[in-house]
């Protein structure tokens, strides 16, 4: 991450040698008559002073206190002499070397009399302190977003309840600063369009999705993911707008694959659907926050969940892949592997599957499908999608047996090829279920329509339990899983 | 060290970014009531849901009986927004409408 450089833009300075020196550097000081050396041998040569004009004494210089050159040429430490030639940077060295400044410089005797080495001293643009002023200016510069003054005696944290801007659980304020490095996690620029969000349809900015990341709670390496999530929530085929003004329970689950799901340490394991892990937590909440702020969505409001479930908060984990006997859930969509992606699901909270007996995958498969004709209702077939989330314990009873996804997937197809007469409204004393004429064409209708079921590997090493996790209504007529890759 | 880069500015009120996508609602009077319906094309919008039909028909059934025009629709999908060409044919067609939000 590239952190506060990311704020600066690209310094025009004149080819040659650039220097960047401070008065207060024992190093900088020792080396002036090499300055003068180099200015007197006729060297096209550019001093840029960190703490103000007047140093080195005799010599011209820029006066960068504000630093825009340093940052712009990426100094950590003074002196530092940089070759440009073609408006590029050639050689740099950093300190004094008489070696590597003799290369740099393309001259020979440089320093007679001086030590043939000495290291320098931090470069002002080090300062942690400057951090915060840097992205402030950035910000002010680049962000089209309203400013929103708090009263002087405004708290915060209410302020923020209060403007409605929350879940129910606090939010971190978005000041400029916090929004420029949130930005610094993508190479986006801040105007694009990620997607139209809806029930507004209002169009949401790279730099609208990252000011709510920043209330969410991210940090900017999960600014990417949660940038895919947004589009993927937002297609047609995802229907957010369904998913949110449904009386039923959906809500997006985020399910990430790929290189970029380790890098950024999200949790695949031990307590993968729960809390504890700031990228899992903060990332699925962002997509929400997202979907309330500049959507426009809010409970109550075109949010009509009867009861609705506590994954509306926030649902993200990410696919344990190294320990999965399966290839990841985003191969199997049809991206290469190694290719960082999320896969949006409208789905309930998570059920628990409990089998500690089952040793072969053909008992264990049993299992699976009897909890899966759960779903909504044991007599409802077709309407519902599900993911299978196998914990590592359950997927060693698959891999020891060689049963790929495939396989286990057409178990499951088979046993849930379920008897009509089972399903038909009033059967089992149940007036729920299927309209008789179902019935009439059919002997069996299978639970899960074709493409139905997602499998995901992810949870600790200890526990033989899966999970289940149902989705609203299906496919066309409600929401389609949809996946995207995720851009840096 | 010196500070001539660093110094912090002097504390100014504190800015937050606006999260929303800052848009204005605009308010739109409703259209007025009709004071009769006789004459009125009156649109049944079933939205696809389990038995919107069942209370469609009754009340087709209601108004055929004095003798108004009833023009039937329905939304491919009840988890959908209703598309814009049927919005608009409603919307060119009749004089009311009664949406069934069964359940």
């Amino acid at each position: 991450m590239a952190g506060v450089t990311t704020f600066t833009t690209r310094a025009a300075l004149p080819d040659g040698l650039a220097v960047v020196v401070r008065s207060d550097c024992p190093t900088c000081r020792l080396i002036v008559p090499v300055l003068a050396q180099l200015a007197e041998g006729g060297a096209s040569l550019t001093i840029l002073t960190q703490d103000g004009p007047g140093f080195p004494p005799g010599l011209s210089c820029i006066d960068d206190s504000s630093l825009d050159l340093s940052f712009a040429l990426g100094i950590d430490t003074v002196p530092t002499v940089v070759r440009l030639a073609g408006g590029r940077e050639v050689a740099r060295a950093a300190g004094w070397s008489r070696d590597e400044w003799e290369k740099v410089c393309s001259s020979t005797g440089l320093g007679p009399g001086l030590p043939g080495y000495r290291p320098g001293c931090g470069s002002l643009t080090q300062d942690p302190a400057l951090e915060d002023r840097r992205a402030g200016q950035w910000a002010r510069a680049h962000l089209a977003s309203r400013r929103i003054p708090l009263g002087e005696l405004e708290d915060e944290a209410e302020a923020m309840f209060e403007r409605g801007w929350t879940d129910g659980l606090p939010v971190v304020a978005p000041t400029e600063a916090r929004v420029a490095r949130m930005l610094s996690g993508t190479s986006r620029d801040p105007g694009e369009v990620v997607a139209v969000v809806p029930p507004d349809m209002a169009e949401a900015t790279v730099e609208k999705v990252a000011v709510n990341a920043v209330l969410a709670g991210c940090r900017p390496e999960y600014l990417p993911v949660v940038l895919a999530a947004v589009e993927a929530a937002c297609t047609p085929e995802f229907n957010a707008h369904g998913v949110l003004a449904t009386t039923y329970f959906p809500g997006p689950v985020v399910i990430v694959n790929g290189p970029l799901a380790r890098a950024i340490g999200m949790n695949s394991g031990i307590n993968a659907l729960g809390p504890g892990n700031r990228a899992n937590a903060t990332i699925g909440r962002a997509l929400q926050l997202v979907i309330r702020n500049v959507g426009g969505g809010r409970p109550g409001e075109v949010d009509r969940a009867t009861l609705g479930q506590p994954g509306k908060y926030t649902f993200c984990f990410a696919e344990d892949e190294q320990g999965s006997p399966w290839e990841p859930l985003s191969v199997e969509r049809g991206l290469p592997p190694g290719t960082s992606a999320v896969t949006v699901f409208a789905g309930e909270a998570p059920r628990a599957v409990f089998d500690q007996l089952s040793r072969e995958p053909s008992s264990l498969v049993r299992t699976y499908a009897a909890c899966l004709r759960t779903v909504a209702h044991p007599k409802w077939p077709v309407a519902y999608d599900a993911v299978l989330v196998v914990s590592p314990e359950h997927g060693e009873v698959f891999r020891r047996a060689g049963w790929s996804k495939d396989r286990l997937r057409a178990e499951l197809d088979e046993l849930l090829q379920l008897p009509v007469e089972e399903l038909v409204q009033g059967a089992g004393g149940m007036a729920e279920g299927i309209p008789p004429r179902w019935a009439e064409t059919n002997r069996t209708l299978p639970k899960l329509r074709p493409g139905g079921l997602l499998v995901v590997h992810a949870g600790g090493r200890a526990g033989l339990f899966s999970a289940i996790i149902g989705s609203w209504v299906s496919g066309p007529a409600g929401s389609e899983p949809v996946t995207k890759e995720v851009r840096a | 060290m010196s500070t001539a880069g660093t110094s912090t500015p002097p504390p100014g009120p504190r800015v937050l970014l606006d999260p929303t996508s800052e848009r204005v609602p605009s308010k739109r009077p409703r259209a007025p009531r009709p004071a009769s319906l006789s004459g009125a094309t009156i649109g049944l919008l079933d939205i696809s849901k389990s038995r919107g039909d069942v209370f469609l028909d009754r009340i087709a059934d209601h108004l055929s009986r004095r003798g108004l025009r009833v023009e039937r629709y329905s939304k491919p999908t009840f988890t959908k927004p209703a598309p814009v060409d049927l919005r608009h044919r409603i919307a060119t067609t009749c004089d009311v409408v009664i949406e069934a939000l069964a359940d």
